[in-house]
């Protein structure tokens, strides 16, 4: 049966200078539209890079990625990318940055219209007030905010985010995430996200996908989060079967699959 | 193939991390100005009555290093040059000398007695229309071509042994080649000026577009945007830095070549002016002029720089 994202069959193997390396073997995920899923994996086991092959970024060594039956070959705006450094173009304000990608996903709709789109979508991450600084005038949260305004901005069919808050402080990414769970509420965006926080993978997700070690990395686990939402933070730090699914999370990563790095200490 | 490109890079390529050191060496005058707005807010503080003397004594010492060291510099020049006037060299005329001979030059810079008997002025405007011809047409001819050279790789091996070989040439050896082809010798100096100027700011975009990271290219992809959309609104403005630190160092070395271009080819211009003034044996005319170019080649140098400041971007 065909799925909204099907990945099926991934194999990736990256030419290196020490020979080939085999990343992913037979990486198989499905995806429901509406759902939020979350890779989650020891740093360098490969998560990056299922995005970035569905995100088209990469071309998968066998097997792909189906996006209501059609094959993704090239990057476009139905899957935008949230990426773990942000990546705003720094000569451009945080408005023309909106706006670049407006331009494209709105092409031959009237200026107007242009603008108070790229004005709505600054504003669902409430980042109006700064909308004519420079990305280098802003802090991280801020300028990741904006990387979410422009990947909402294009209405994608899937949302594709990459450690959206990697970087940033402990509170600054509570907040964020909060505002995600929020908007993926109201809007229904279906969104593909790898992270390695435990916390931020339980209380986001309809679904976490766990991935063995590296190298040829495939799906470990798939947990099912049946919790309602929306989900309050406070709320859940108390509730048992949210502890029970954090507790399930981390038995994959430290028992299982241990961080090959701490194994090697 | 990319082994000798690395290499060919090495020269007048600014890195990222580069950019900082240079920003602080560019704009003394900033420099310069920061003791007077410290003392304008410590004036505005009722404060500050006491601490007047502190203030002083801090802008005092700010203005040493500053304005003293220099004029020290400049004192022992002088001492040393009417040293060696009076002693070892008598023919160099004495600091006075020139000084007479800079006010004669420049009391009346711009006139014209016809082609062979110009004022200093004119010299110099000569030289630099010749200049900013030569690297104008080099920026038109460099940075698209440095743009393709950056983007692909096949240009790159195109083009990459061709500008390796003829980098180290000195650009003088190309003017009778310019001088066969154009039979004038106005066009030849701008040519020499084209050969000088080519070379930084080719070699800095196309390393400029090189360095440009791949979270740029990415958006610019996940956007599709189009060849021409891509280039304008993000290869471009990603390396208008490098552009502009390669039309730097054209200009800069464009400015002490064609000197010596003049001084070949003859006609109006700083460079055969000082090479005439020789043969006239007015040597405090020759120092004079030195002074010239060196502040014409800091005026440039402080424009293009103004330019870079326009288009350098803050790394988010
Ligand atoms: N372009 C590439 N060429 C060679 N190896 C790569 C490339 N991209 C990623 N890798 C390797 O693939 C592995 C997985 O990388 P990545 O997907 O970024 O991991 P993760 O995102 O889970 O931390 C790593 O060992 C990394 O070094
Ligand atoms: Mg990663």
């Amino acid at each position: 049966m065909s799925h909204y994202l099907n990945i099926d069959y991934l194999d990736m193997t990256f030419a290196t200078p020490r020979g080939p390396l085999n990343v992913l073997n037979n990486v198989n995920l499905k995806v429901q539209k509406g759902d939020f899923v979350s890779i989650i994996g020891h740093s360098g086991c490969g998560k990056s890079t299922v995005l970035n092959i569905v995100a088209g970024l990469l071309r998968a060594t066998t097997g792909g990625v189906l996006l209501e039956e059609r094959e993704v070959v090239e990057p476009g705006p139905e899957r935008a990318v949230v990426f773990q450094n942000h990546s705003l173009l720094p000569w451009m304000t945080v408005y023309e940055n909106v706006r670049l990608a407006v331009d494209k996903v709105r092409r031959g709709a009237p200026r107007a219209e242009r603008d108070a789109w790229t004005l709505e979508n600054l504003e669902r991450v409430h980042m109006t007030h700064a909308k004519d600084q420079y990305p280098g005038e802003i802090s991280g949260g801020m300028k990741q905010r904006v990387g979410i305004a422009r990947a909402l901005a294009m209405e994608p069919k899937v949302l594709l985010m990459d450690e959206p808050f990697g970087a940033l402080d402990a509170l600054t990414r509570a907040h964020l995430q909060d505002e995600v769970m929020k908007l993926q509420s109201e809007l229904g965006n279906t969104v593909l996200m790898v992270t390695h926080d435990v916390d931020e993978a339980v209380l986001l997700s309809d679904r976490i996908v766990m991935m063995t070690n590296g190298p040829a990395a495939t799906i470990g686990e798939v947990l099912e989060i049946d919790l309602p939402k929306p989900r309050e933070r406070l709320v859940m730090a108390d509730n048992a079967q949210y502890n029970h699914y954090r507790a399930e999370v981390l038995r994959f990563l430290h028992e299982r699959h241990k961080n090959p790095e701490s194994e090697a200490a | 193939m990319s082994t000798n490109y690395a290499d060919m890079q090495l020269v007048g390529v600014k890195r990222e991390n580069d950019k900082d050191a240079e920003g602080r060496t560019e704009p003394t005058v900033g420099r310069e100005t920061k003791p007077a707005e410290r003392i304008d807010t410590a004036g505005a503080d009722p404060t500050a009555h006491d601490d007047r003397f502190e203030v002083m004594a801090d802008m005092f010492q700010r203005w040493i290093p500053v304005l003293v060291l220099p004029l020290i510099t400049f004192g022992l020049l002088l001492g040393g040059w009417t040293w060696l006037q009076s002693t070892v060299s008598p023919d160099l005329p004495t600091p006075v000398q020139v000084w007479d001979e800079a006010v004669f030059l420049l009391g009346d810079p711009f006139y014209d007695h016809g082609p062979n008997d110009m004022g200093i002025g004119w010299q110099v405007l000569y030289s630099l229309g010749r200049v900013l011809t030569g690297f104008g047409l080099a920026a038109l001819v460099g940075i698209p071509l440095g743009l393709m050279m950056g983007a692909s790789l096949s240009m790159r091996r195109a083009l990459g042994p061709v500008v390796q070989l003829l980098r180290p040439v000195s650009p003088l050896a190309w003017l009778p080649l310019g001088l066969l082809v154009f039979e004038a010798v106005n066009p030849s100096a701008i040519f020499v000026i084209f050969i000088t100027s080519i070379w930084p700011i080719l070699i800095n975009t196309a390393a400029g577009v090189q360095a440009i990271p791949r979270d740029y290219t990415n958006v610019s992809q996940v956007l599709r945007l189009g060849r021409l959309e891509a280039a304008r609104k993000i290869l471009i403005p990603a390396t208008m830095p490098y552009i502009l630190t390669g039309m730097r160092l054209a200009l800069g070395i464009a400015w002490m070549v064609i000197v010596a271009a003049e001084m070949l080819t003859g006609g109006v211009g700083i460079g055969f002016f000082i090479w005439d003034e020789w043969n006239n044996l007015n040597v405090a005319s020759i120092i004079v002029s030195i002074f010239v170019i060196g502040l014409v080649g800091i005026a440039l140098d402080g424009g293009v720089a103004l330019i870079k400041k326009r288009f350098d971007y803050a790394p988010a």
